[in-house]
């Protein structure tokens, strides 16, 4: 074995903070800052150690001032910085949205292009964790809305420690939505893993029979539910996203054009979501590829509950994936 | 004493500012120039007197009225004319017109056109040049509208809290599109809210050139020096209506008239005048220069072109070598 093939263990978590880490020490215009990134360690200790490490003028603890820091973060990479605004979750995201849509969003090209932005905004999203209807959003649909920023969602340990310093490197402002439930996610990362596209979307699995597409914290109930679709004998092809803004439709049209059946599997509440402009996007582009309707398996159209079982039955499953799997299969145009 | 030449290049500045904004408004009733214009005319000698105290490596951030701000920085008449048509040779290839005036050489980032929007993004220039120890000082104008915003109290906490080296320069010109300071503000006294976050602050008449100049100079020398953020309050007036749909409801024309003996311009005619600084040929000569340049301007937007269609997505984001 060489080095190349050495793994180790790690977590979501601890791939991020490496990540953050790395970009540290890779360049000095590198700076941190949020709510509570600093003493606290990050609400979902990701920064934990940093501020020990790089000093609390580039571990910066904000007030909860979400509109003020994060349109200091434009501010700041407007002049010169490469700015990682931690924004604890993306429900707080909304104190801050007039920042991202007026200003990150438009000021290149409302300038004639003479700005650049180069500003990762990091910030939690997601249900599934008994926090109500205000702590369980899932808005990085909503964003995707917006031309002039860019969405990741890292899924994967190799995307959580790859993505951020991509994402710092491109010149325009990237929004990293990482799901909650999976900072916890456990895995192998090769020992030299670094930084990945943020282009591309990724097939995570192949298969024949359908093309199941999806990103974030839905790609692990994705892949469970291709696994119980193989022991049922249809084979799933999974595609993730990985960046939600601009989409990659060639991956994902051409996985359609292999299994001419898709299921969408998408947190987002239905209507609008962007599980709908995927489906659109299959329907005006791949209209003719299409053996069967494409189905939705979407969050319902309620502020998401508090009681486990409510808030179980709100959010996509991997039951419910796999059902809305089967009756495409099954289905006939 | 008052230094004749330097009175002279303010005078003019404010000259130029106000032509400039006469044709603009002419421009726009002949339906060359679109969309919201707002007129700075009345509120001359805030910007010509805190421009001047600012240097080249300053960063400015100003709001939807700035084209004064803008010709004061020096942009180019003719680049800010351009960008009002909507022109492609427009400081902002015509992609912002009136409200969104760009300009990296004059380090001039916007007019914004959501009120305090630009307060948070000057914390980030000003703590930018704190990390990288550079001795620059960023200027943000807001008007006293701005003060009722969530942006304005967030944004002068974490400047003060970061002693940051910013400068807000607050415009009051008593109207918020047409909601009077009294009638938004429990607290009218602007000064005191910034002080409330330990920020230092000052209050001066704004229809004064000199008295606008030496506060901006005062205030640009303690941020320089390392003192942390500071706040000016200019007490002014705007003359004409907010935007060109305002048929002005809610004050009086006696009021108007009452604040329009205070123009900025003619009482320092006036003043110069009486000191013996300006005779009446040197203040032709100088209406003469900006009706020239003005004409100027006028002629290079009228010349230029419409940015082909097949590029209006271009600069979404950066193009990328792949």
């Amino acid at each position: 074995m060489n080095d190349t093939t050495k793994v180790v263990r790690t977590t979501y978590r601890d791939a991020l903070r490496e990540a953050l880490r790395e970009a540290m020490r890779r360049d000095g215009r590198v700076f941190l800052m949020g709510e509570d990134v600093g003493r606290y360690g990050g609400s979902y200790a990701v920064s934990k150690g940093l501020l020990e490490e790089f000093g609390e003028e580039r571990i910066r603890d904000t007030p909860l001032s979400e509109s003020a820091f994060v349109g200091a973060g434009i501010g700041a990479a407007l002049n010169g910085m490469l700015p990682i605004v931690e924004v604890m979750t993306c429900n707080f995201s909304l104190l801050a949205l007039d920042q991202i849509v007026n200003n990150a969003a438009t000021i290149r090209h409302m300038s004639g292009g003479q700005f650049s932005i180069p500003l990762v905004i990091r910030m939690a999203t997601g249900a599934g964790r008994q926090l109500a209807a205000q702590h369980s959003h899932s808005f990085e649909g909503w964003y995707a809305h917006i031309p002039g920023i860019r969405i990741v969602t890292p899924a994967t340990l190799e995307d959580a420690r790859g993505m951020l310093w991509t994402a710092l490197m491109d010149p325009d402002p990237v929004i990293m939505f990482e799901n909650a439930l999976l900072y916890n996610l456990e895995g192998e990362l090769a020992a030299g893993a670094g930084a990945v596209d943020i282009d591309r979307a990724a097939v995570r699995r192949a298969g024949a029979d359908l093309t199941l597409v999806t990103y974030g914290g839905s790609l692990g109930k994705t892949s469970r539910a291709a696994d119980l679709l193989a022991e049922q004998g249809v084979s799933a092809e999974v595609v993730d996203l990985r960046t939600l803004r601009p989409l990659d439709m060639p991956t994902v049209l051409g996985s359609l054009a292999k299994t001419h059946r898709m299921v969408i599997v998408d947190e987002g509440w239905k209507s609008g979501s962007l599980a709908a402009e995927i489906m659109a996007r299959a329907m005006e582009e791949a209209f003719f590829e299409l053996d069967a309707p494409v189905a939705r398996v979407c969050s319902a159209e309620v502020p998401i509950p508090y009681p486990k079982h409510l808030e179980d039955a709100a959010i996509p499953q991997v039951a419910t994936i796999v059902d809305a799997a089967l009756r495409t299969v099954s289905r006939h145009v | 004493m008052l230094d004749r030449a330097l009175a002279l290049k303010l005078l003019g500045d404010m000259l130029r500012v106000r032509r400039f904004e006469e044709k603009c408004a002419e421009l726009y009733s002949a339906g060359k120039i679109r969309g919201f214009l707002h007129l700075y005319i009345g509120e001359e000698a805030v910007a010509a007197g805190a421009m001047r105290a600012l240097e080249p490596d300053d960063a400015i951030l100003a709001t939807y009225r700035e084209h004064g701000h803008a010709l004061m920085r020096g942009i180019p008449a003719g680049a800010v004319m351009a960008e009002m048509y909507g022109k492609v040779e427009g400081c902002s290839r015509g992609r912002g017109g009136s409200m969104h005036i760009f300009d990296a050489r004059a380090r001039f980032y916007g007019g914004s056109a959501i009120v305090g929007g630009g307060l948070p993004l000057a914390i980030g220039f000003a703590l930018a040049d704190k990390l990288m120890g550079r001795p620059r000082v960023t200027a943000c104008f807001f008007g006293e509208g701005a003060v009722a915003e969530g942006e304005f109290h967030e944004s002068l906490n974490l400047a003060s809290l970061w002693k940051v080296p910013a400068l807000f320069l607050c415009e009051n010109n008593l109207y918020a599109m047409g909601t009077a300071l009294q009638r938004s503000e429990a607290n009218t006294d602007l000064c005191e809210k910034a002080r409330s976050y330990k920020v230092a602050a000052r209050s001066v008449d704004g229809m004064d050139v000199l008295a606008a100049l030496d506060a901006t100079e005062q205030a640009v020398a303690e941020v320089r020096a390392g003192g942390g953020p500071q706040f000016i309050e200019f007490r002014t007036y705007r003359f004409r209506a907010h935007s060109m749909f305002d048929p002005e409801l809610y004050r009086s024309k006696a009021e108007v008239e009452q604040w329009k003996k205070r123009c900025p311009i003619a009482t320092f005619v006036e003043r110069l005048q009486s000191e013996g600084m300006l005779d009446d040929a040197r203040l032709a000569a100088m209406e003469t220069e900006v009706g020239d340049e003005i004409a100027a301007a006028v002629a290079f937007a009228e010349a230029g072109s419409w940015e082909p269609v097949e590029q209006l997505t271009r600069d979404v984001y950066t193009a990328r070598a792949s």
